[in-house]
């Protein structure tokens, strides 16, 4: 979309995120049936989730606990008492006819989510974190609809930035930021097939340097990370061809429709629905408590941000690598556990490059914490290689072995008799010995043909198991090739 | 069987049963018999429950027979007003939208009941959703009243003082939102109380007004509703805006009687359009506690004439929120339709009878955007001006007396008029508002012979002062029975 990239030269994207965050809670917000995921329909309700005369929601405290723990994380003002209030709308998979949500007093305000965007350090602002209870499912069958409501009452919160972003990279972005710090507070598991993590767009474009915001929409229905990007590029170039071409964007809720790659008008401002919001009289005002607080503010981790930045600083690891062992928590944990096991910080950036490239070379996609080898066992194989017992590629080797029977790198060393040969008379007689078996490499590196170190380096590993000590071997070659 | 039996009160019966004068199943079959002979001409049941009700007596029989104590309501035969759901016994709301529903739960007051002993008879005639003051606004059919079957028992829980009075139930759950308990207590001559909002449990209570609604017991005798209230009462974790208070122990207060009580007589009670009749009898009500010991002051309550177009707004804006769920798509009646909105149309205009639709229209306007802060809003303020009427008043008393009624139970027919309807309720709607506790005892009759019922309203959380000041309004006055159905098998 090279056009596009021009035309974006004069306009300027706003755009605003709300984000629905499923909570990691076993039951449901406002009863107790389960959460679990792919249970047979309408396997997961009760009288109350099921909306029937005379049931009454009472609210799951541990809701509150995990809402308040991204209220903190992200800096927000946290209500002591907030409310939750009835949002009005009839549909199938809404069984009372109204959701709980909040409205007027929602649990957190303001505050932000930090991110990096190329390089830069950026904070996003955040309008509101609220708490409320999803919707069911409703499934069309031919000319059938069927309703499934496990997903209904499920506790969800919703983030709602200002209009801080700007493109569609930054929107995937922020949506990168907010799915790791959800799942690094523990406060959701974050996983967009599952909707554990719902985007809505609202989009608008202006002329660059125009201060008033141009008329937005609202994009809905964008449940992958490559889908927000997608969509909302889709939706800035859609209206800057509107008032290229001289006309107006109209106020509108838009579905975006991932199959077709499109978006598809929804309904019109006219037809924008009156929520009749009020309190729920069912539900007492929230109150939240010091107990609680003190509980999310003591346990709250190191966030992901500071973290990054600390494994720039402390273990000078350049941005991608410190950015790649930061996008989990248990990643940065566990690199922080081998480096405390090495004791000693000057290992930090070879256990971060191994674990880059071999540790997550072997776990292929899986969460670090199915790791073979456990922190300081990986710790003990890099002191290895840094004090020169043993060589790089060999430690590859130790590591494969330490995989598969989960033994000790010392261990293993020692019974295979893997140890580096880095005693220069035993490698200069092993040297000595190469050369005089191939004269006439000898013969052509002396008249010039350089590259054949590599020949004799190898033949060298060949003849020692990989075991010499390749620095020091190399230097031994050298010297001797020279000396004639 | 013996009027004697059927008017013994439920205190009484459970005695017996204890004692083994008479068996559960006895006592159950005999209130089935009464119910069969006498309910089609009075219209209290809309359900019964022969089969389940013999059960359960029999398993009250078979743990007496054990040697183990059924409960403080052993054997009692009660009836159980239909907008509380009952497991596995169809449950309506007197609302044809909910025709055949049967739930699969019991409301936290009935399983308390039926832990308790108590035999559920069946499910009595209300107002459709409790919405209405005479039992004329059943979505089935009028409940009439046991002293004139031409006069209405009043509503919403028409069904339930009708039953009571009649003797088709030793006692009943009612459920009152803005006097439904009280006010037809008093048209039949019986007693009605409404706890302090949140003693009782809602959860199994369908909701109208939810920040309004409470359950509570009505009965041929304060102990009876004394008794009834002990069993139910007390905190539940199912309903989020029920008092973490223990149930409260009110029968010692039977008692107690009054000397030293301070009884209070609002001014704005006794203006108006008071029946002379009704207004003499109250005061004459006064007259007796004095008699009995206690002293009497006039007090005021100056924001009572907001009461009413306060509940009228918070009442419906709350009903047409609740309602909301009644959509014809997982439970009761469906209306047809090529799509989805004519479905919902179709089903909830063929479903709700017009009082409740008439409130959905009201409560939607009162909670439209930017009518909130008109309506909702203003009306709890006014709700808490309310509030700190009745918290001075009771600076200065312990109690409140007050008519429960304007007049007697009116004609059938008589209040055709929705304002007219509404008006009868005015005594009782500020006790609602204010979430405070109110009891309804006969004091006496009209010239015509018709129940006139006393008010008493008490601090929240303090029933045991509405149930020692009742007493004493009960030995003052003494209980009547219609002669139609006292003098019947």
């Amino acid at each position: 979309m090279s056009d596009l990239a021009t035309l974006l030269e004069s306009w300027e994207p706003v755009i605003g995120l709300e984000v629905h965050v499923q909570l990691a809670c076993e039951s449901k917000a406002f009863s107790p049936s389960a959460t679990s995921f792919g249970a047979p329909p309408n396997s997961l309700t009760d009288p109350t989730v099921l909306g029937l005369p005379g049931a009454l929601p009472t609210f799951n405290a541990h809701a509150l606990e995990l809402a308040l723990r991204l209220g903190v994380a992200t800096g927000a003002k946290i209500r002591a008492r907030c409310r939750f209030a009835r949002k009005h709308y009839f549909y199938p998979d809404l069984p009372k006819g109204y959701q709980i949500s909040q409205y007027d007093e929602p649990l957190c305000e303001e505050g932000g989510i930090e991110l990096w965007l190329g390089g830069v350090r950026k904070k996003v602002r955040l309008q509101r974190i609220h708490l409320e209870e999803d919707a069911g499912k409703n499934l069309h069958h031919g000319t059938a609809s069927l309703v499934d409501l496990n997903r209904a009452g499920v506790p969800l919160c919703e983030v709602v930035t200002l209009p801080d972003l700007h493109s569609a990279e930054e929107a995937a972005e922020y949506m990168r930021a907010l799915h790791r710090l959800v799942r690094w507070l523990g406060v959701g598991e974050g996983d967009m097939e599952k909707g554990q993590l719902r985007c809505d767009a609202n989009v608008s474009v202006r002329r660059r340097g125009e201060d008033r915001l141009g008329v937005r929409t609202e994009l809905k229905n964008i449940n992958s990370f490559r889908f927000v990007h997608r969509a909302i590029e889709h939706e800035i170039a859609r209206q800057v061809r509107i008032l290229e071409d001289g006309g107006q964007v109209e106020r509108e809720t838009r579905l975006w429709d991932a199959d077709a790659g499109v978006s598809q008008p929804m309904r019109s401002k006219e037809e924008i629905a009156d929520y009749r919001y009020f309190p729920d009289p069912d539900l007492p005002p929230l109150a939240v408590d010091g107990p609680t607080m003190r509980k999310v503010i003591t346990t709250m981790p190191e966030l992901p941000v500071p973290r990054l930045e600390r494994f720039m600083r402390e273990y000078g690891l350049p941005f991608d690598d410190a950015a790649l062992l930061t996008d989990d928590r248990e990643r940065a944990d566990y690199l922080d556990e081998a480096v405390r096991a090495a004791g000693d910080g000057a290992l930090a950036r070879p256990i971060a490059s191994f674990m880059l490239t071999e540790l997550l070379r072997v776990l292929d996609g899986q969460p670090i914490a199915k790791a073979p080898v456990a922190p300081a066992a990986l710790a003990e194989l890099i002191a290895l290689v840094a004090g020169e017992v043993i060589s790089g590629k060999i430690a590859k080797d130790v590591f494969a072995k330490m995989c598969a029977s989960g033994e000790g790198a010392q261990h293993i060393v020692d019974r295979d008799d893997l140890r580096q040969i880095s005693d220069e008379a035993t490698l200069r007689g092993l040297c000595e010995e190469l050369l005089a078996a191939h004269p006439r490499q000898v013969e052509q590196y002396r008249a010039g043909k350089d590259s054949l170190l590599g020949f004799f380096v190898g033949q060298l590993m060949k003849a020692t198991g990989g075991k010499a000590n390749p620095a020091l071997s190399t230097k031994l070659l050298e010297q001797l090739l020279a000396a004639t | 069987m013996s009027a004697e039996l059927a008017y013994a009160g439920a205190a009484e019966l459970a005695r017996r049963v204890r004692a083994r004068e008479v068996s559960a199943v006895e006592l159950t079959d005999a209130f089935l018999a009464r119910i069969d002979a006498h309910d089609g001409a009075l219209g209290a049941y809309l359900a019964v429950d022969h089969e389940g009700a013999r059960n359960r007596a029999l398993i009250v029989d078979a743990m007496i027979a054990a040697g183990q104590d059924p409960g403080p309501l052993a054997g009692v035969p009660v009836g159980v007003k239909d907008v509380i759901v009952t497991e596995g016994l169809v449950t309506t709301a007197a609302s044809r939208i909910l025709d055949g529903w049967v739930p699969p739960y019991d409301a936290t007051a009935v399983a308390r009941l039926r832990a308790a002993g108590a035999i559920v008879l069946g499910k009595l005639n209300c107002d459709e959703f409790a919405m209405g003051s005479s039992n004329e606004r059943s979505g089935y059919r009028p409940c009439q009243n046991p002293w004139d079957l031409g006069r209405v028992p009043g509503g919403s829980s028409g069904g339930s003082a009708a039953a009571v009075a009649a003797g088709l139930a030793a006692a009943t759950l009612g459920t009152d939102t803005g006097g439904s308990i009280r006010q037809p207590a008093a048209f039949c001559g019986v007693v009605g109380l409404k706890p302090t909002y949140g003693r009782v449990s809602r959860w199994g209570a369908i909701a109208f007004a939810s920040s309004l609604d409470q359950i509570g017991p009505l009965a041929g005798s304060v102990e009876d509703c004394a008794l009834l209230l002990e069993v139910i009462a007390g905190a539940d974790p199912r309903d989020a805006t029920s008092i973490d208070q223990p149930a409260p122990s009110l029968r010692p207060a039977l008692t107690a009687g009054v000397a030293g009580l301070k009884v209070g007589l609002p001014r704005e009670y006794f203006e108006g359009a008071l029946d002379p009749e009704v207004a003499a009898a109250v005061r004459a009500a006064g007259d007796a506690l004095v008699t009995a010991g206690a002293e009497l002051r006039e007090v005021t309550l100056p924001h009572t004439r907001f009461a009413l177009p306060a509940y009228y707004v918070v009442a419906p804006a709350e009903a047409a929120s609740n309602l909301a769920r009644y959509d014809g798509v997982r439970f009761g009646h469906r209306g047809g339709g090529r799509e989805l909105a004519e479905m919902y149309a179709t089903t909830r205009a063929e479903g709700f009878g017009p009082e409740v639709k008439r409130r959905i229209m009201i409560g939607t306007y009162a909670l439209r955007a930017g009518h909130y802060e008109a309506y909702y809003r203003k009306a709890q303020q006014v709700r808490a001006l309310i509030k700190r009427d009745f918290d001075q008043a009771f600076e200065e008393v312990d109690v409140l007396l007050t008519p429960t009624t304007p007049t007697a139970a009116f004609a059938r027919g008589e209040k055709a008029a929705p304002l007219d309807m509404y008006l009868a309720d005015v005594f009782t709607l500020a006790c609602n508002l204010a979430g405070i506790p109110g009891l309804a005892v006969p004091v006496g009759a009209t010239a015509s012979g018709l129940p006139i019922g006393a008010q008493l309203l008490g601090r929240a959380l303090d029933e045991v002062t509405l149930v020692r000041a009742g007493a004493e309004l009960e030995r003052a006055f003494g209980t009547r029975r219609p002669p139609a159905y006292e003098g019947a098998a």
